[in-house]
């Protein structure tokens, strides 16, 4: 059994769970939504793109990004006090690496923000592990067959982040001009730069 | 503590359909794939899932797998993360083929 997850039936007990810590005076009324949305408001795929365009402009930085990322984006200010293992995975012409959660929807979500609706479907979640060409084509992200497909599916405490390609033609631009180029599907992997 | 698969040892994960919680999807039970690296220690979801305090610690895995070995088909890989104990050492021949 790996993962019925009934939205509705969860939602309630959850509510039902908020109500009784108010009651209780575990937490006072409010508490929770205060610190949902401060985690929220700093959690976007901004962060991820700042990432990428520094691991673009600074090859060190790379180095460190794609051995230790939980260490490298901490650096940025980025997943400070996360439990979680961040593992970045490159792209390059040989391989492509996509990310998906079968079981329910781990995503670093600090780096990415909210995640996207078609990421939880259960269309994605299944299909991506077996399909990963057709899906990344329904994309629009349509890849020579010499390049290699790798799915990563984080089951567990680690979480993952694409580095994509950069683009070519962009050698004059900054990295604030790079970081805008990239967007949250090109951090999932199911679009290029 | 040494880690009992090294990088390149070539793994199956054990069969079993559970009746409780598992990170072991059923699309990789009983299928043979390639440790890539270990990821760090963490307790087992399959026993913290069930609300016990004891769930023992272990070793997790990235494991490599071929479209085929899952499948049947495909040219992909799927790299998923493994506790320790959904793995036994493979006696086929290693993988040449990463």
């Amino acid at each position: 059994m790996s993962g019925d997850h009934e939205d509705a039936s969860i939602s309630r007990r959850v509510r039902r769970l908020e109500t009784l810590l108010e009651e209780k005076g575990v937490v006072t009324g409010g508490a929770v939504d205060e610190v949902l949305d401060a985690f929220l408001a700093g959690a976007s795929p901004a962060n991820g793109a700042r990432v990428v365009a520094r691991a673009w402009t600074d090859e060190a930085y790379r180095e460190r990004l794609l051995t230790d990322g939980t260490a490298a984006v901490r650096e940025l200010g980025f997943m400070d006090g996360s439990f979680q293992r961040l593992r970045v995975v490159e792209n390059t012409d040989a391989t492509h690496n996509v990310i998906v959660c079968t079981l329910c929807s781990c995503y670093p979500l600090a780096l990415l923000g909210p995640s996207p609706g078609w990421y939880k479907s259960e269309a994605y979640r299944s299909r991506v592990v077996r399909e990963p060409r057709s899906v990344l084509a329904e994309f629009g992200l349509r890849l020579p067959t010499s390049t290699d497909i790798t799915v990563w599916d984080s089951s567990a405490e680690t979480r993952y982040m694409v580095l994509p390609r950069r683009p070519e033609g962009t050698e004059s631009l900054t990295e604030d001009e790079l970081a805008a180029l990239v967007t949250r599907n090109a951090l999932i992997g199911t679009a290029a730069v | 503590m040494t880690d009992r698969f090294p990088p390149g040892t070539r793994v199956r994960t054990f069969p079993h359909d559970p009746p409780h919680h598992t990170r072991l999807p059923r699309y990789a039970r009983g299928k043979s794939g390639v440790v890539v690296e270990p990821e760090g220690r963490a307790e087992v979801a399959d026993v913290s899932a069930q609300g016990r305090g004891d769930a023992p610690v272990e070793q997790v895995y990235a494991v490599r797998f071929a479209a085929r070995d899952l499948w049947g088909e495909g040219d992909h890989h799927v790299v998923l993360d493994l506790w320790e104990s959904y793995l036994e050492a493979c006696e086929e021949e290693r993988d040449d083929e990463r």
